[in-house]
C-alpha cells in the first residue's frame, strides 16, 4: 500500500464523501502531506535519468564522516568516474571547499535553520551544476538522523552512515532513518579497537530487527581501510542503473510516427 | 524540526480544498499518521495554530488518528502488530517482513463550513 495514489481508501473510511450536513461538507482527500515535495522529487529524478547519473543521498548524524567518505571515494575513483557533490549544511561552505580541493565540482546549499534538504532545494542546485559531465552525483544531507529520511530528493539510493563512536543501538532508536537505507556504512572502524563497547554484529542485528536487508559495510575513510566493499557496491549500483536506463530506451517504440514521416519524406 | 514545514504543506492543501469547494471556513481536519511516518504528533499539533493563522483553516480543529504498526511476514505469511524498533514477525520472529501499516502520513478528510 502506498500513501499517495489513494489505494489506502478502505471500506472503513469511504464514508467521508461529499455529503453536505448543515452547511458542513466533509471532503475526503486521502492525500499525502508530502505530495508537493514528492512531485518535485520525481521531476529531479527525471533530470538525473536524462543525464544517466546515479544519485546517492548520504545521511547520518552530524560528524559521522560523510564528507570524509566522499573525499576518500573521489580519490579512489578519480581516474574512472566523474563525481559531483551537492552539500547541505546549516551554515558554512566548509564541506564544499573540502570536496573542491579534491578536484570535484561541489555546490553548497546552506539551509540556515532547516534540518534537512527538500526536493525544491536540490532542484535549485541542479540548474547550477554540470550534470552532463558526471557519472555519480552525491547529495550530502544535513547531519541529522531524524527528518532527512522523510524527504524524497529524487535520489536513486539512500546510504546511511553510522560511526562506531555513536553506539550500536542507533538503528533501534532511529528506525525511520535506518529503514530508508539501501546500504548502511559503519564508519571510523579504525577506532573499533579502542571502542570495545561497539559490537558491529549487534549494530547489524539492530538493523535486521527493522526488517532491513541492506548490506552493512564496515570501513575507515581516514585510514583508507576496507573501502573496496563500498566502492564495489557503488559501482554495482551505477552499472545496474545504466543497464536499466538502456533497457528503458530499448523498451520504447523503435520509431515514433514523427520519424517515420521524416524517413519517408512525408514530413513537413 | 520539519513538522512546521509539513504543517504548512498541510494548511496549503486544506486551503486549496476549501477554496475549490467555495467554503467560508474550515471546521475540522482529520489526519491519519503512523509511528514510522517520521512525524512527531505533539510537534505537529503545536505548529498547527501558527501555520494556519490568517488562512481559511484558522480556528479549525485538528484530529489525528494513529495508524497501527503492522507487518506482513514473508516467511510464515501472517500479519502482526509490532513496535517501531522491533519489526520482526511476532509469530515466527523472521525479519523478512513488509510494513503494511504504520508509515502513513495522510490527510483523510476536511470538514468545510459552506453557509
Ligand atoms: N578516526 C576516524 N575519524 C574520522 C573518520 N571519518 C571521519 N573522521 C573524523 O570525524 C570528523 C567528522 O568527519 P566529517 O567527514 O566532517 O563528518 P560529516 O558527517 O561530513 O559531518 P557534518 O557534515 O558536519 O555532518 C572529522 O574530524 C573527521 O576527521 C574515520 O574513518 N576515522
Ligand atoms: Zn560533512
Ligand atoms: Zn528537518
Ligand atoms: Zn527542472
Ligand atoms: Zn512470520
Amino acid at each position: 500500500m502506498c500513501n499517495t495514489c489513494g489505494c489506502n481508501i478502505t471500506p472503513g473510511n469511504r464514508e467521508f464523501a461529499y455529503k453536505p450536513v448543515n452547511g458542513m461538507t466533509p471532503v475526503s482527500v486521502l492525500k499525502n502531506l508530502l505530495a508537493k515535495n514528492n512531485d518535485q522529487a520525481e521531476h529531479n529524478r527525471r533530470h538525473f535519468d536524462r543525464h544517466r547519473l546515479l544519485t546517492v543521498n548520504l545521511m547520518s548524524s552530524p560528524g559521522a564522516g560523510k564528507t570524509a567518505l566522499l573525499e576518500a571515494s573521489i580519490d579512489a575513483l578519480r581516474d574512472k568516474y566523474r563525481i559531483g557533490v551537492i552539500e547541505g549544511d546549516l551554515e558554512t561552505e566548509n564541506d564544499a571547499v573540502r570536496i573542491r580541493a579534491r578536484g570535484a565540482p561541489a555546490y553548497q546549499i546552506t539551509t540556515g535553520s532547516a534540518c534537512h534538504l527538500d526536493a525544491h532545494m536540490v532542484h535549485d542546485a541542479l540548474h547550477e551544476f554540470p550534470l552532463e559531465e558526471l557519472d555519480i552525483l552525491f547529495i550530502e544531507n544535513v547531519g541529522n538522523l531524524v527528518c532527512p529520511a522523510s524527504f524524497d530528493l529524487g535520489q536513486h539510493r539512500n546510504v546511511t552512515l553510522l560511526s562506531v563512536t555513536e553506539g550500536d543501538d542507533k538503528p533501534a532508536k532511529y528506525p525511520v532513518m535506518f529503514r530508508a537505507a539501501d546500504a548502511v556504512i559503519l564508519t571510523k572502524s579504525d577506532l573499533l579497537p579502542v571502542l570495545d563497547d561497539f559490537d558491529p554484529a549487534r549494530a547489524e542485528l539492530s538493523l535486521r530487527n527493522l526488517g532491513s536487508r541492506a548490506p552493512v559495510i564496515r570501513l575507515s575513510a581516514r585510514k583508507n581501510l576496507n573501502l573496496g566493499d563500498w566502492l564495489d557496491w557503488l559501482i554495482g549500483e551505477l552499472v545496474q542503473k545504466r543497464g536499466k536506463l538502456a533497457a528503458d530506451v530499448l523498451a520504447q517504440p523503435v520509431a515514433d510516427p514523427q520519424s517515420i514521416l521524416s524517413n519517408t519524406g512525408m514530413g513537413g | 524540526m520539519h513538522e512546521f514545514s509539513i504543517c504548512q504543506a498541510l494548511i496549503t492543501q486544506v486551503e486549496q480544498i476549501a477554496i475549490s469547494h467555495g467554503a467560508l471556513k474550515v471546521q475540522s481536519v482529520k489526519l491519519r499518521i503512523g509511528s514510522l511516518s517520521g512525524v512527531e504528533l505533539p510537534l505537529l499539533e503545536h505548529a498547527y495554530p501558527f501555520a494556519s493563522a490568517g488562512t481559511l483553516v484558522e480556528g479549525s480543529t485538528l484530529e489525528i488518528e494513529r495508524a497501527p504498526l503492522k507487518v506482513n511476514c514473508e516467511a510464515c505469511g501472517l500479519e502482526s502488530e509490532v513496535k517501531a524498533n522491533l519489526l520482526t514477525c511476532r509469530m515466527c520472529g523472521s525479519c523478512l517482513i513488509r510494513v503494511v501499516s504504520g508509515e502513513e502520513l495522510t490527510l483523510m478528510s476536511v470538514e468545510l463550513i459552506t453557509t
